[in-house]
């Protein structure tokens, strides 16, 4: 990845639709997730955060609008698909298997083979380097049971699974909820360096600190509708929760009509 | 390549750590404290049953002749018990096995006494019998979700039900086959038995210091040489003291009839401890059956198919009761309605968990069933030799896996307050 290519955008949502029966989760969302930044994704309980990403990644294809993935419109409806593509989830339960070591919970499901056994050898040295890749000096040895790992490290090793792919998109779902609070700066230092090796990043998080140390954009969601995407330094924290609450913060967010939909930032 | 020593400040990752023979140890305890006990609690109970039926009855147990017949008649057990470790390390059950395995005898009865099919024959129909029972249990507990506990108890009857049908009521047939009456009766030469034991320990050398100087190469962390050493030497003395003694007289009359050499059922044994490992350590469908057990919804997520991996464990589970019923038939040299039956398949689950095979999934080896096979033999061996009562008999060995299942169920709980689950 150059570095010209930092700030292009990656991702580009137009207005995508999701409905569950007569349920209209997402109205008309836009969004646009650009490399070598931060997006960080807010908003209230219910309004559409895990819909939205289940989308991008290819759980559940979105109803209608467009899916534009490095210029071309994409149809992901397929997690598989979303992994080619080069998106990684990192969910919020982590999904690691406590009784396997870090090497091979980094490559469960996708294990490098030699001939008809594994390439441990292989693995463990890619494993390594990714891992040194994203500065990550806290795991003792990456031959160790995830169960002997505390809630942080688990975090580092879920989000350096993500990254050894050659991923371009990494969707992080409330990475610190669990963590205290040395192990979410552990975190919070980790999401930043991918940004800065040029991955684009969604993060979710209810956590105003963590958005406002870390995120370069952020968008929030109200409702089932994109409030609005704006920068980090032209925002406040106040704004901010505004925006998640009510969905309109002074000029910002929705339009008092609740029938005119769509983001006016 | 369990022992990988914690590269520290002096030690950095990417570099060979030698912390010797005394880091090692150290790494040991820390992981039995921490409740990975392994292979420790059977191999303890193993030396203390050794040395108290030998206290009480060395005459006669501690005997060449009974040393053999504690190998042929844990075999079944162990066979039994490797199979089971597959659906074990899912968390599920299989009660069928037992029977599975009697089916599969009496199908290898019928085909080779009463129809006169080849050999070659009648084992493919053998172990086929084996591969469709596993096949319809791991359909049924992977695709409709039905609790494998229930649907192997239903097995356990229905097959009960095939095995009398198959040999027809109150019968028994017998095996002539000479090749199957020796898997289990006949011995080899001493000579074979010490050629066995060349191929199996430079085998284990080779394979160990291949691994080791590749890891090395490619600079990553390595078990120290002098472990690696210590524990070629270990097998070697183990491995020569087993054959040394198999390969004296144990018969009665030797002017009559010599009786000596290792039994051939450790060809067999042997054969499945090493493949069935690599199949669960070295390949990636093991590493997925791992996956499943412990965690099947990140397994899910990580692409592997969990349904496709509970139906493969099942079928592993019933071709090798398959096997262990070729074992039973070569033993008794007949097969009856009752082969498989009664005690066999609680004894193999009991091998499994005494070895250290988890009952909740996610943690067990090949190696377990060897290891609590052996206990249960010791038993079923050694208390006859001191009590007549059989009463007594079943109490030891319930009591032996009730202590077994206890360990499991505390160092699980330790292990899970050291993080180390």
């Amino acid at each position: 990845m150059t570095t010209e290519d930092t700030g292009q955008p990656l991702l580009t949502l137009s207005k995508v639709n999701k409905s569950f029966g007569a349920v209209q989760v997402l109205r008309e969302v836009d969004l646009t997730v650009r490399l070598g930044r931060v997006t960080a994704l807010v908003g209230d309980n219910g309004a559409g955060k895990s819909t939205l990403i289940k989308g991008i990644a290819g759980i559940h294809a979105f109803d209608g609008g467009t899916y534009t993935f490095e210029g071309q419109e994409a149809q992901v409806s397929d997690p598989k698909h979303a992994n080619a593509l080069g998106i990684e989830v990192v969910y919020q339960d982590l999904a690691l298997c406590d009784n396997l070591d870090v090497v091979h919970n980094m490559f469960l499901g996708r294990e490098l083979k030699k001939g008809m056994g594994l390439d441990e050898a292989e693995m463990e040295q890619r494993a390594t380097k990714t891992l040194t890749g994203l500065s990550v000096r806290t795991l003792k040895s990456v031959r160790q049971n995830v169960a002997s790992l505390s809630g942080g490290q688990r975090q580092t090793v879920a989000i350096a699974r993500a990254v050894l792919w050659n991923s371009k998109l990494v969707i992080l779902d409330e990475p610190t909820a669990a963590l205290g609070v040395a192990q979410t700066e552990q975190v919070l230092k980790l999401v930043r360096r991918l940004a800065d090796n040029g991955l684009a990043v969604i993060l979710i998080s209810h956590n105003m600190n963590d958005v406002f140390e870390v995120a370069d954009t952020i968008a929030c969601l109200y409702l089932g509708q994109m409030a609005a995407q704006v920068e980090r330094t032209e925002v406040s924290r106040g704004q901010v929760v505004e925006l998640i609450t009510a969905g309109r913060s002074g000029d910002l967010g929705l339009a008092r009509d609740p029938s005119t939909t769509g983001a006016v930032a | 390549m369990s022992a990988t020593t914690a590269p520290t400040e002096e030690h950095p990752a990417g570099t060979a750590a030698d912390g010797g023979l005394g880091q090692a140890w150290r790494d040991y305890t820390g992981r039995v404290r921490g409740g990975e006990l392994g292979a420790l609690p059977s191999v303890l109970a193993l030396i203390s049953l050794v040395i108290i039926f030998t206290a009480l009855q060395s005459d006669v147990f501690f005997k060449p002749g009974n040393f053999a017949n504690l190998i042929t008649q844990s075999s079944t057990i162990i066979v039994l018990a490797m199979g089971l470790i597959y659906v074990l390390l899912l968390g599920e059950i299989d009660l069928s096995a037992g029977f599975a395995a009697g089916t599969c005898a009496a199908v290898l009865a019928v085909t080779l006494t009463q129809r006169g099919w080849p050999l070659p024959l009648a084992l493919v129909a053998t172990i086929a019998t084996g591969v469709g029972i596993g096949l319809f249990i791991g359909v049924i507990v992977a695709k409709l979700g039905i609790p494998s506990f229930v649907v192997t108890l239903a097995m356990f009857l229905a097959l009960q039900g095939f095995v009398l049908i198959i040999i027809g009521e109150g019968g028994t047939i017998p095996i002539r086959d000479q090749q199957i009456r020796a898997i289990m009766n006949s011995n080899m030469t001493p000579l074979l038995g010490w050629l066995l034991f060349a191929v199996v320990v430079g085998g284990y050398t080779l394979m160990t210091y291949r691994q080791l100087s590749q890891r090395r190469k490619t600079g990553l962390v390595t078990q120290s040489p002098q472990v690696w050493l210590v524990k070629v030497i270990a097998l070697a003395l183990l491995l020569g003291f087993a054959v040394l003694v198999l390969n004296l007289e144990r018969s009665s009359k030797p002017e009559l009839t010599s009786i000596k050499g290792v039994p051939y059922v450790v060809v067999v044994i042997l054969l499945l401890l090493i493949g069935l490992t690599y199949n669960l350590t070295r390949t990636s469908f093991g590493r997925h059956v791992y996956a499943v057990g412990g965690n099947a919804e990140a397994a899910r997520r990580a692409g592997i198919s969990v349904a496709r991996i509970r139906i493969y464990c099942f079928i592993a589970c019933s071709t090798l009761a398959a096997v262990a019923g070729i074992l039973f038939a070569s033993k008794d040299q007949s097969v009856s309605p009752s082969t498989g039956g009664s005690t066999t398949l609680l004894y193999a689950v009991g091998a499994a968990v005494i070895g250290g095979t988890s009952l909740f999934g996610g943690r067990g080896k090949i190696r377990d069933a060897i290891l609590g096979g052996l206990v249960v033999a010791v038993i079923g061996n050694g208390l006859p030799l001191i009590t007549d009562a059989s009463g007594i008999q079943f109490i030891v060995t319930g009591l032996v896996l009730l202590i077994a299942a206890s360990v499991d169920a505390l160092s699980r709980r330790r292990a899970q307050a050291s993080g180390r689950a």
